[in-house]
């Protein structure tokens, strides 16, 4: 490459800084991150255990403050106002204009609002950002109900934050069950039965009409759809994200409602590059959205961009799709696809425990009964044998037969498994099949 | 106010209750001191010197237990001076040496002549004779120029011998340390005395009780699940002020019954009963200690059951560190002792126990009959056997977080803490410089100690072994293991001896890093960099850095405590024992077809 590029990061989230961290191993050029937010990279994931008091904002740094210095990433705090992609310039909240050779733009999303009535008033906000933590925190003192609207992930995350406070919460979803668009419907009915569970108020197909303040501009109940009238001193808004572009407006960068950009991250603009949850893929992947918020494919992003602009021009290749998240006590990770209602040639096996807190769904196809996805609440397993079954396209039979390998529990956990393949068996009486055997405790430590 | 609520204050209130008036006690009784009593302590002729210096406080009546020992220091200190100039080599003595040394020209020392110098026989001068001897022996039948040079070499023999006198003929400070604590607790009167038990279910007891109570309400009928809720906000748990303030009542408790237990002899009457009981003799400082270690593990325990339930792994190693404690480390010890064997913890491995291999400890073995040699043989085969080969199927956990008593208080009293452990790099860093110094330092220590034991010779290598032996005992067995190691639990973390300190801890890790089937494994593209699980090491391993790089976790210090697989919120990790082979997987995320381990290292 010879000539030295001078690099230039909008956003210090996991895509740019996973993008800044790979274009390091490869090169020496010059790398500048900004972002308005916080001075060092966080983890966005983890807002919610330092309101919970679980950890401290330090604690939710990956990398130790003097990582960036060695590793000569400069960080730059500020704001970007406009992209001049004709002179190579960004211009800073400050007036400080900064030159660049090439542009990454990795600035994440925003939180959605639907222009209810009300929606600006004090006390009322979505969760996204440190900003919107420390918010939250000032908001939520001393209260006696909030109202979360919106049954996603981080709806539900900020009904666990609001009661770790001994803060009675009226949650409203819109959906007839809990992230049903997602979650097939056994799993989003114990989901729904968890939150209950924690006396949390749960109004399903229930929406938001509007918020009303009191004389101080503050929130003191909202309206919804049936008309009732819940008062609250704080309105949680999580009805989902949208990627933050609005400084883009005026650049000649194309975007929909993404930046638009190819398998390579690259947008219209040569050398402008955009990564993470604010990109909108010009052709999705078969079976992908156009737009993943998510940790890890921001984390990919970064890992592929980095090497096109190290000179190895690499497209987005994911694998097969995986996710996790955490409903309250109940862990749920997904991997391959599973949808929420089967399709027309998709069928499952699903085991539930008689405590309705844990179960394991193995989708397959009807016709060639090849696996498709596993879905699990409460029970860990492993993401590499499961990839392999994807990628390898086995069949259902040989995931139960070796359900084992996959097993992530931790030792001396109950183990479900023989319960899996039973009610497999029950449903498929003339394919039966018999797990291998786990080892034992005895031979496993010989083996 | 909630059913939860009421019940969450009636135990703290009750185990402020209980600790107000544990420390109330320690004013509790009077102190009297009499003839019988300093009777029992009857040995050697000092005795009788100690004896009528402390006849001037027989019968009187103190208050105080601190005016009490003050003036018993004063005793001891009365007695020593008396003994001191009884024994005392005066400049006279030594003058007259050398005039009888004198030659024509020149002065020729000879042993002998010390007796010459002293006319009169009696015991003393026997001693004093013996003494010069000891310490000139090496001039024996040596030429001096002039009067100046032998002077100044008997001069140091005197010096030597004047310096040790209180050591020999007197009370050395051990002993003065064990006969304040005696004296104090014999000569104590009043009510403890008579209803220790009650006393000892009001206080000790009704902590105990307190802490159940809290723990219940705190946990007892929430769900399975992780109760992290508010520990950062808590004054207690994140270095508030009532955190340091419990950093410094624990730290004082143990200076105290390290190092003055005669100012705590109330406590140890209230366990009299107790220790009848066991034993058949009567409390010291130590079984003391030891109940108290064992009930805030019972206790702790108990609590740990309810925070994590539904987590077997978590339960059943709670179980068994609460075992090894009140069976291995209290109740095997104490039912030995009382069939007069050797008290040994089974479980206590060399060179955590770094007095196995003493003198004194291998003497008392092999005089022991079959049992102390089996005691022996079991020792080693610890040491040797079980230390490697266990660690290298199930790694260091095996000891560190199911059997040791550090581990185990650490585990339980210490679970409230984990968090306050130092992640960064330097803390690591210091770790290894520090934990591996220790174990070099009681190799070295074990190796001189050994070394005086088969050869007699007292010092290896110009230094003294009961030097060495001294230096250890007090900087790391008392300091850091005690003291340090858990009295700053609330400001360090619940693992400090065990990570900079513990020397078994040191040779366990060297195992499970460099040959063990044990490891963490990472889940795949799973972690979401959250940190919960490095937050709550208790070792200070920075979990999420392997984690987020789908490397496996394979430290030296890792204990296995599960912990950081428990707070995970998306299943990335796994303590596993496997096969070796692919242990260590650098980087290696799953989900990226593209993904480069090699710009990822
Ligand atoms: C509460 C919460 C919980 C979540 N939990 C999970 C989870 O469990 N699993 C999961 O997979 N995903 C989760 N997500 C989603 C995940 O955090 C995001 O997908 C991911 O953080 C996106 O990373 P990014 O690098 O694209 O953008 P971001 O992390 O949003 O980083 C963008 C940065 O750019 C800065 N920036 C934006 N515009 C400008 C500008 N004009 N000038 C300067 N700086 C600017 C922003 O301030 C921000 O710091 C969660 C999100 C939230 C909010
Ligand atoms: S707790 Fe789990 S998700 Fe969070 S950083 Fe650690 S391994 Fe990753």
């Amino acid at each position: 490459m010879g000539n030295i590029k001078n690099i230039v990061i909008i956003g210090n989230g996991i895509s740019g800084i996973t993008a800044a961290r790979h274009i390091r191993k490869r090169s020496d050029d010059p790398i500048t991150i900004i972002s308005a937010e916080t001075d060092h990279f966080f983890s966005r994931t983890a807002l919610m255990y330092i309101y919970m008091g679980h950890m401290k904002y330090e604690s939710t740094k990956p990398y130790e403050d003097w990582f960036w210095g060695k590793n000569n990433l400069q960080l730059l705090k500020g704001f970007v106002k406009k992209v001049d992609t004709d002179k190579k310039e960004l211009q800073l909240h400050s007036g400080k204009i900064l030159g660049y050779d090439i542009l990454i733009i990795a600035t994440g999303s925003k939180p959605n609002k639907f222009g209810w009535p009300g929606e600006d008033l004090k006390g009322v906000q979505g969760l996204y950002s440190y900003q919107d933590l420390e918010n939250m925190q000032i908001f939520t003192r001393g209260i006696r109900r909030a109202v979360v609207v919106g049954g996603g992930l981080i709806g539900i995350e900020m009904v666990e934050m609001l009661l770790s406070r001994e803060i009675p919460v009226t949650f409203l979803v819109r959906e007839a069950s809990f992230w049903d668009m997602v979650l097939p419907s056994g799993e989003s009915a114990m989901v729904n039965r968890h939150i209950r569970e924690h006396e949390v108020d749960l109004r399903l197909e229930t929406e938001l009409e509007k918020i009303l303040p009191d004389d101080k501009g503050r929130a003191r109940a909202v309206i919804s759809s049936g008309g009732e009238e819940i008062p609250c001193q704080f309105v949680g808004l999580a009805v989902g994200v949208h990627p933050n572009i609005g400084f883009l407006k005026e650049s000649k960068v194309d975007t929909d409602r993404g930046i638009l950009v190819n398998p390579y991250f690259e947008t219209n603009i040569p050398d402008v590059y955009a990564i993470g949850d604010c990109v909108q893929y010009s052709e999705p992947l078969p079976g992908r959205k156009p737009i993943e918020q998510v940790w890890y494919t921001g984390r990919i992003h970064g890992e592929t961009v980095a090497l096109t602009i190290t000179g190895k021009r690499t497209p987005y290749q994911p694998g097969p799709w995986f996710n996790s998240a955490k409903f309250f006590d109940i862990e749920y990770q997904v991997y391959g696809n599973v949808s929420n209602v089967a399709g027309k040639n998709e069928t499952s096996v699903y085991w539930e425990d008689q405590a309705g807190k844990r179960s394991i769904r193995l989708v397959y196809a009807m016709d060639t009964r090849t696996l498709l996805g596993v879905n699990l609440m409460g029970v860990r397993f492993r993401h590499q044998v499961c990839d392999n079954w994807i990628r390898d396209k086995i069949s259902i039979d040989e995931a139960v037969r070796n359900l084992n390998k996959a097993f992530f529990d931790a030792e001396f956990s109950d183990n479900p498994l023989p319960m899996v393949t039973d009610q497999y068996n029950r449903q498929n009486p003339d394919h039966p099949v018999h797990m291998k055997k786990s080892k034992s405790f005895i031979s496993n430590i010989f083996s | 106010m909630n059913p939860g609520k009421i019940m969450k204050y009636t135990g703290i209130f009750l185990f402020i209750i209980a600790f107000i008036l544990s420390f109330g006690l320690l004013t509790m009784s009077d102190y009297i001191l009499t003839e019988e009593i300093i009777n029992r302590e009857r040995e050697g002729k000092k005795y009788e010197i100690f004896s009528s210096e402390a006849r001037g406080m027989f019968g009187r009546k103190y208050e105080w237990n601190f005016t009490f020992i003050n003036d018993l220091d004063d005793v001891f200190k009365r007695t020593n001076q008396h003994i001191r100039d009884q024994f005392w080599i005066s400049d006279e003595t030594i003058q007259k040496i050398i005039d009888l040394a004198r030659k024509e020209d020149e002065f020729v020392f000879d042993t002998s002549l010390i007796e010459k110098v002293f006319t009169e026989r009696n015991k003393t001068n026997e001693a004093k004779i013996r003494y010069l001897n000891d310490h000139t022996g090496w001039m024996d039948g040596r030429g001096y120029p002039d009067r100046k040079n032998l002077h100044d070499d008997l001069v140091k023999a005197q010096t030597t011998v004047n310096n040790n006198i209180v050591y020999q003929e007197g009370y050395g400070d051990y002993e003065i340390k064990q006969l304040k604590f005696s004296l104090t607790k014999h000569a104590s009167q009043g009510i403890l005395l008579e209803n220790s038990w009650i006393w000892f279910l009001l206080t000790i007891g009704m902590m105990c009780l307190g802490g159940m109570i809290y723990a219940l309400a705190a946990y007892g009928w929430r769900k399975p699940g992780i109760k992290n809720d508010g520990i950062f906000f808590s004054s207690l748990k994140a270095l508030g002020w009532m955190g340091i303030g419990l950093g410094i009542i624990l730290t004082g408790f143990y200076v105290f019954i390290y190092f003055y237990p005669e100012y705590v002899t109330n406590w140890v009457i209230l366990v009299d009963p107790l220790s009848r009981l066991l034993n058949g003799g009567e409390a010291s400082h130590w079984f003391l200690y030891g109940v108290l270690y064992t009930l805030a593990i019972l206790v702790m325990g108990v609590r740990m059951f309810l925070k994590y339930k539904g987590n077997n792994i978590q339960v059943i190693r709670t179980l068994s560190v609460m075992f090894f404690q009140l069976g291995f480390a209290f109740l095997i010890p104490e039912i030995l002792y009382s069939l007069n064997k050797p008290g040994y913890d089974f479980k206590n491995i060399w060179p955590l126990d770094y007095d196995f291999f003493y003198g004194y400890n291998l003497d008392d073995l092999m005089s022991g009959g079959t049992f102390g040699w089996f005691i022996l043989f079991w020792g080693i085969m610890l040491v040797i056997i079980a230390v490697p080969f266990l660690t290298f199927f199930l790694g260091k956990r095996w000891y560190c977080s199911w059997v040791c008593g550090c581990g185990g208080l650490a585990e339980t009293m210490g679970d409230p803490f984990r968090h306050l452990s130092d992640k960064s790099l330097k803390a690591w860093k210091i770790e290894r410089w520090m934990v591996h110094g220790i174990l070099v330092f009681v190799v070295i220590n074990t190796g001189a100690v050994l070394y005086t034991f088969f050869t007699g010779q007292g010092s290896l290598l110009g230094v003294g072994t009961d030097q060495i032996r001294t230096v250890y005992g007090f900087l790391i067995g008392s300091i850091f293991a005690g003291v340090i190691g858990v009295g700053f639990y609330p400001l360090m973390g619940n693992r400090v001896w065990c990570r900079f300190g513990c020397p078994l801890a040191a040779y366990l890790g060297i195992v499970q890093r460099f040959k063990s089937r044990f490891r963490i494994t990472t889940n795949g593209g799973q972690c979401i960099s959250c940190g919960n699980c490095s937050t709550y090491c208790e070792m200070g391993i920075d979990v999420r850095w392997y984690a987020q790089r789908g490397q496996n976790v394979i430290r030296a210090s890792c204990v296995g405590c599960g912990i950081c697989a428990a707070v995970c919120p998306r299943g990335v990790l796994k303590l596993e024992n496997n096969k070796e082979k692919g242990r260590f997987n650098g980087p290696a995320l799953v989900g990226n077809k593209n993904y480069d381990p090699v710009t990822s290292a």
